[in-house]
């Protein structure tokens, strides 16, 4: 049964494993436990599309799987497009007597920072341009972590990567993280949000009111990658943790084009913290992080200015 | 969606579960045995295993809620602590999907949880 | 009341149907409406467009009840085709050239994952320079993906090529992807008779199976499509791939002689042109065969003894069709419209039917010819000019090493 009402505690979560144990995803990996309650909120009567990466390898070493849905994968760049013919099938199905009119089967994308900000980004453009079904969500780990560690559209400003190594001309990437929220609420469609598992209520909430639209939504989780990112494995939460309080990650939902901070955070720790644990950010000196603030303070000051409040306070050190 | 299933796939779609030989595979490698993994067994991956102190857990699900491999498993096992505090649930470590990434003992609230080392 | 006594339906099959005017793109879509498809993924691009927007037509109209995905691309085309598949549909997609390049990927995930996709191939070269006129490079260029290939000679067989192929693929037996091909615009824009099949017809011949018959995704049998495969079982797949394209050879067979039993036109793996007792003889494909085969019928109003072999069914490959009727010839020649470039001939079918030869002992006098690239016109004489090449070769007993350019604008003559 899948989630279809927000929850209010957790002890309203499922216990019910979809996605089980025994997967090879990394040691504190912060993707499979978001895929752990994504699916637990769709529930059974979900087909999920998975483009390669990390989660798809992880999870389907032949002749074993982790999943307990449905599952297709198909290539690294059409999570959207395959997602689309699913859901175009369903509908034909449906409509021509073949499946029951009356069972709603919902069709759920999963991809990577990879696979939705570069490669896939055509294919989920055509997906959310042409209105389909489709719940899509996408685990940024900020970098092609499943090839090891190279540089995506998502990688933030400063990090370390294997192709944005720290030498003596160039120290880490050099350009800001690509916006795939403002990509998706280009596209109009009804429900867009930003989730951390960090936050498991407000994730689940979000996953929640994604299945229950009826139409393309998007979902942008942020999961920190232990070998990634540098960070001790039993760190995940409490980086991803950070990354809210000090505004680098902001909590958002756009329900029909109106948008919401969902967690707000009335004094900010300053990005520093959240820098400082983690060695892809190691060689950054007193400057870098100071940049870094200062785009993050800019960051904030636009999301105020589009929410109408100041739902994300200053920094307090 | 049970329409037109009562067929069941043909034997020679679905293979063995363990497979030996090419004759034994599904039609393109197609996993018809979910949640399988489970099969699999990742204690060796760990350098530390948790342990949870009954009596100290407060039973607030966060271990539950952020393990990674579903590996703490929430039983309907009544548990009374030293302090006569009654619990209907408790939290117990499943050793064989536990990669001992060590999560739940970083964000339990009452350290409850002890990360303690597998060889000495 | 006068009994009025039937005749046998065998024979009042082929006579009763209507003829109607049809381009080979308005046969393409009359077989994806015929067939009652269920999701169609498509990508505009020429000359394959006029299928798209003929299926977009009957769907506006209520004559397809299908929904039709307008995808950004071919690459996403494919893989809504083979999604849909994968949920159970009945799935349709068309394409030409640079579009069937970008859907190279994909294709072999259709045919890895044993997707019964059915696809139209409007054959056009590949840049560059961008040409979108007629030959093979694309289809040869998919030689290796594990589809079946059909060829259609005119616009009737590529409706009957594409009823067929929807049976063929959905076999249990077979489970591959198939792509019929028709020559851009010589086939896709010009205008023949055609004699199309009721829908009742098309849908008894080629019957939508119960969807539980494969694996799809289903909720209440949830299964795992396009897993990892490590070294210790992906060469296994892949030869259970293999075999089920070998398999295919008698469904493939069963399928043609069904047809022509249930509509008075049969369809084999070739189809042999003045074979009987031909001392020359060319092998080649599609649109181009009919250009051969009245090459052939001039040479014959002059007594030579020439013939044609047309190959129907490339992949795969007819073998053994092909080495018996060529056995008694003097010399052969192959006709393609593609390069291999840089090959040990450059022509791919030509390779094919080499080794088809060789590896039964049977060597012949052995010509590869090119021409009719990017839309190139071949003559009539040009084809005939083969054939004299062929009558010589036949009297020397000796091969030509190397691939011949026809119809070249070179100052070092028209053979290159």
């Amino acid at each position: 049964m899948a989630l279809t009402k927000p929850i209010k505690s957790l002890w309203e979560i499922p216990r019910e494993e979809r996605f089980v144990g025994g997967h090879a995803a990394c040691q504190g990996c912060g993707a499979a436990l978001v895929l752990r309650h994504l699916t637990k909120v769709v529930g059974k009567d979900a087909i999920i599309v998975n483009a390669t990466g990390c989660m798809e390898v992880i999870s389907t070493l032949f002749p074993r799987t982790a999943w307990r849905n449905p599952w297709l994968h198909l290539a690294f760049e059409n999570a959207g497009a395959a997602a689309s013919g699913v859901e175009a099938a369903l509908k034909a199905l449906q409509r021509k007597g073949v499946l029951d009119k009356n069972r709603y089967i919902k069709v759920v994308a999963i991809a990577g920072d990879g696979g939705t900000f570069d490669i896939g980004l055509q294919s989920l453009s055509g997906m959310l341009e042409r209105g389909h079904d489709v719940m899509y969500v996408v685990y940024d780990n900020e970098a092609y972590m499943n090839t090891g560690i190279q540089r995506s559209g998502a990688t933030p400003y400063g990090a370390w990567t294997t192709t944005t190594p720290v030498g003596k001309k160039f120290r880490g990437e050099w350009r800001p993280k690509k916006d795939i929220v403002g990509i998706a609420y280009a596209h109009r469609i009804p429900y867009i949000a930003t989730a951390n598992p960090a936050y498991p209520i407000d994730m689940i909430n979000k996953f929640v009111k994604a299945y229950n639209t009826r139409g393309p939504s998007l979902v942008h989780v942020l999961t920190p990658c232990t070998p990634g990112w540098r960070i001790p494995e039993s760190k995940t939460i409490e980086v991803a943790k950070l990354a809210v309080q000090t505004g680098m990650w902001v909590l958002l939902e756009i329900e029909n084009g109106k948008p919401k901070v969902t967690v707000k955070v009335r004094k900010r720790k300053p990005v520093r913290e959240y820098l400082k644990m983690q060695g892809r950010f190691r060689h950054l000196t007193e400057e870098d992080i100071k940049k870094i603030q200062e785009m993050v303070d800019k960051y904030v000051e636009e999301i105020n200015r589009w929410v109408g409040e100041e739902a994300i306070g200053p920094v307090e050190e | 969606m049970s329409t037109n299933q009562e067929e069941g796939f043909p034997e020679r779609f679905l293979g063995k579960k363990y497979p030996e030989t090419m004759e034994d595979l599904p039609i393109a490698a197609i996993v018809p045995w979910p949640g399988s993994t489970l099969d699999v067994t990742t204690h060796a991956w760990r350098t530390f295993r948790p342990v949870i102190n009954q009596d100290k857990c407060v039973r607030c699900r966060l271990c539950w809620i952020y393990c990674p491999d579903g590996a703490i498993l929430e039983v309907d096992e009544e548990y009374t602590t030293s302090t006569g505090k009654k619990y209907k649930v408790s939290f117990k470590v499943d050793y064989d999907h536990c990669k001992g990434c060590g999560i739940c003992a970083n964000e339990c609230p009452v350290k409850a949880i002890e990360m303690v080392p597998e060889m000495k | 009341m006068a009994v009025v006594k039937e005749k046998p339906r065998e024979e009042q099959l082929p006579t009763r149907r209507r003829k109607i005017a049809a381009t080979g793109s308005d046969a393409a879509a009359y077989a994806v409406r015929d067939a009652d498809v269920d999701v169609v993924a498509v990508y505009p691009i020429t000359p394959q467009a006029p299928i798209a927007e003929n299926i977009a037509q009957m769907i506006a109209d209520g004559e397809l009840d299908a929904e039709l995905i307008h995808v950004e691309s071919e690459h996403s085309a494919m893989s809504a085709a083979v999604a849909a598949a994968a949920t159970g549909a009945r799935s349709f997609t068309a394409t030409s050239s640079q579009g069937l390049e970008l859907m190279h990927e994909i294709l072999y995930i259709a045919s890895g994952l044993r997707q019964p996709v059915v696809m139209a191939l409007a054959t056009r070269a590949l840049s560059a320079p961008i040409n979108i006129w007629n030959d093979y490079a694309d289809a040869m260029a998919m030689r290796d993906t594990s589809w079946i290939m059909i060829f259609s000679e005119n616009v009737q067989e590529v409706y009957d090529n594409l009823v067929q192929a929807f049976r063929i693929a959905e076999h249990p037996d077979v489970l591959l992807p198939v792509v019929v091909t028709l020559d851009g615009y010589i086939l896709s824009h010009t205008t023949e008779a055609l004699e199309p099949l009721d829908r009742e017809e098309v849908l008894s011949f080629a019957p939508k199976r119960p969807r539980g018959y494969r694996p799809v995704l289903d909720p209440d049998h949830p299964v795992t499509i396009g897993v990892l495969g490590a070294p210790n079982w992906y060469q296994e797949v892949k030869v259970q791939q293999a075999l089920a394209m070998r398999e295919s050879r008698r469904v493939i067979e069963e399928t043609g002689k069904e047809f022509g039993k249930r509509y008075g036109r049969e369809y084999g793996f070739i189809e042999p042109y003045y074979m009987d007792d031909a001392e020359v003889a060319i092998v080649t494909l599609g649109a181009t065969s009919s250009l051969v085969k009245a090459a052939v019928n001039r040479l014959r109003e002059q007594g030579v003894k020439a013939g044609m072999v047309k190959i129907r069914v490339f992949r795969p490959f007819p073998a053994e069709e092909l080495a018996k009727v060529l056995e008694n010839v003097n010399a052969l020649g192959v006709l393609d419209r593609a390069v291999s470039f840089g090959g040990a001939l450059e022509g791919p079918l030509a390779m094919e039917v080499l080794s088809t030869l060789a590896v039964r002992g049977i060597t012949k006098p052995f010509i590869s010819f090119i021409h009719g690239l990017g839309g190139r016109d071949i003559f009539v004489k040009d084809v005939v000019e083969m054939y004299q090449k062929l009558l010589e070769a036949a009297k020397s007993g000796k091969s030509v090493t190397r691939t011949l350019f026809y119809g070249v604008r070179s100052r070092r003559g028209h053979i290159i």
